[in-house]
């Protein structure tokens, strides 16, 4: 499915704290239609893309996103993730999409127990993908975390299963790319930040790229995410063509 | 009417550095022969029903829907009879 003007959802949890800074993002560094959607809602109205922002919904009560994946809205995120529809987690949503079970492992207190609140560098590790098609693979981009909880877990077999489907996009690297332990700031398995869905329409990261995308601020590395997700619904290249990655 | 004590801990595969922490800070208070220490979460449930299957399939089912992650946690629970009225 492809439109002409594709049409964003931001879904506000109670607890959201990015949805603003998504919804900014979207519709006045890129010019894009945008919209929230409250939890409440049981319709995702229309929307082509549905972002679920960071923050700590439900004040990240019994485990983080184990209670707004139960929110009324997420019905409707998960048939939509079901049947195609692009859905982006950033950090809390990240979180929230692994306990919906849209993404596989958890999200693990970081190994430093604290908060980490820092620029980081993560490393494109595929660029043909829907969230990565306007990068290069092997690109590294400066985007910033902000959580407690973002040390990726999944069992072995699991983590296998994602390298040998491409399924992880973003990796924890040094400002070079090299993959280190210095690296990684918060004890996710090898290094990683950031996975998509078999399917390929499920992508979720903890760095926040709406918090580096505009110009104002210094950074616009975390505007390549949006571009590429942008760019695969427009156009239909990218949906069922993995190999045409291309730098724009 | 019974009272479900549930016990939710990390798996014993994932490292635990809440646990390290606190087990570090024993031994700084001279408590060398504490050997390991890891942290879970309790949960008390009272469940209004008199059959004790019944109660044990619905704790069952709510550790596993939702007060337990099966990815990187594991539960425990027992039940005891509370009387009412």
């Amino acid at each position: 499915m492809t439109v002409s003007r594709p049409k964003f959802g931001v879904i506000v949890f109670p607890g959201s704290n990015c949805d603003h800074d998504a919804y900014y993002t979207l519709k006045h560094v890129l010019h894009q239609d945008t919209r929230f959607l409250w939890h409440k809602n049981s319709s995702l109205e229309g929307v082509d893309v549905v972002i679920l922002p960071g923050g700590f919904s439900y004040g990240d009560y019994l485990r983080c996103g184990a209670i707004a994946r139960f929110s009324p809205i997420m019905k409707e995120v998960i048939s939509f993730a079901r049947a195609g529809g692009v859905v982006l987690g950033i950090c809390n949503g990240f979180q929230i999409l692994c306990e919906a079970g849209l993404l596989p492992g958890a999200l693990l207190r970081n190994e430093c127990l604290t908060f980490v609140c820092k620029f980081v560098h993560v490393r494109v590790e595929h660029a043909a993908t829907r969230f990565t098609s306007v990068c290069a693979s092997g690109e590294v981009l400066e985007i910033p975390i902000a959580h407690g909880e973002g040390n990726y877990f999944a069992d072995e077999s699991t983590l296998d299963q994602l390298e040998r489907n491409n399924q992880i996009l973003f990796r924890y690297v040094e400002q070079d790319g090299s993959i280190t332990q210095r690296a990684n700031p918060n004890g996710s398995v090898r290094n990683i930040a950031g996975i998509v869905n078999e399917g390929g329409n499920v992508m979720g990261l903890m760095p926040h790229p709406e918090r580096a995308s505009d110009p104002v601020l210094g950074h616009t590395d975390g505007q390549r995410i949006f571009l590429s997700v942008m760019k695969s619904v427009v156009s239909d290249e990218y949906i069922h063509d993995y190999t045409g990655a291309e730098r724009s | 009417m019974y009272l479900a004590k549930i016990i939710i801990t990390l798996r014993k595969s994932i490292l635990d550095p809440q646990g390290k922490a606190v087990h570090h800070a024993l031994e700084s208070l001279g408590m060398k022969s504490v050997e390991e220490l890891r942290i879970g979460k309790f949960v008390e449930m009272k469940i209004d029903t008199p059959s004790k299957e019944e109660a044990e399939h619905i704790t069952g089912e709510a550790c596993k829907k939702l007060l337990a992650n099966p990815v990187m946690e594991d539960f425990s629970f027992s039940l005891e009879k509370i009387p009412t009225g």
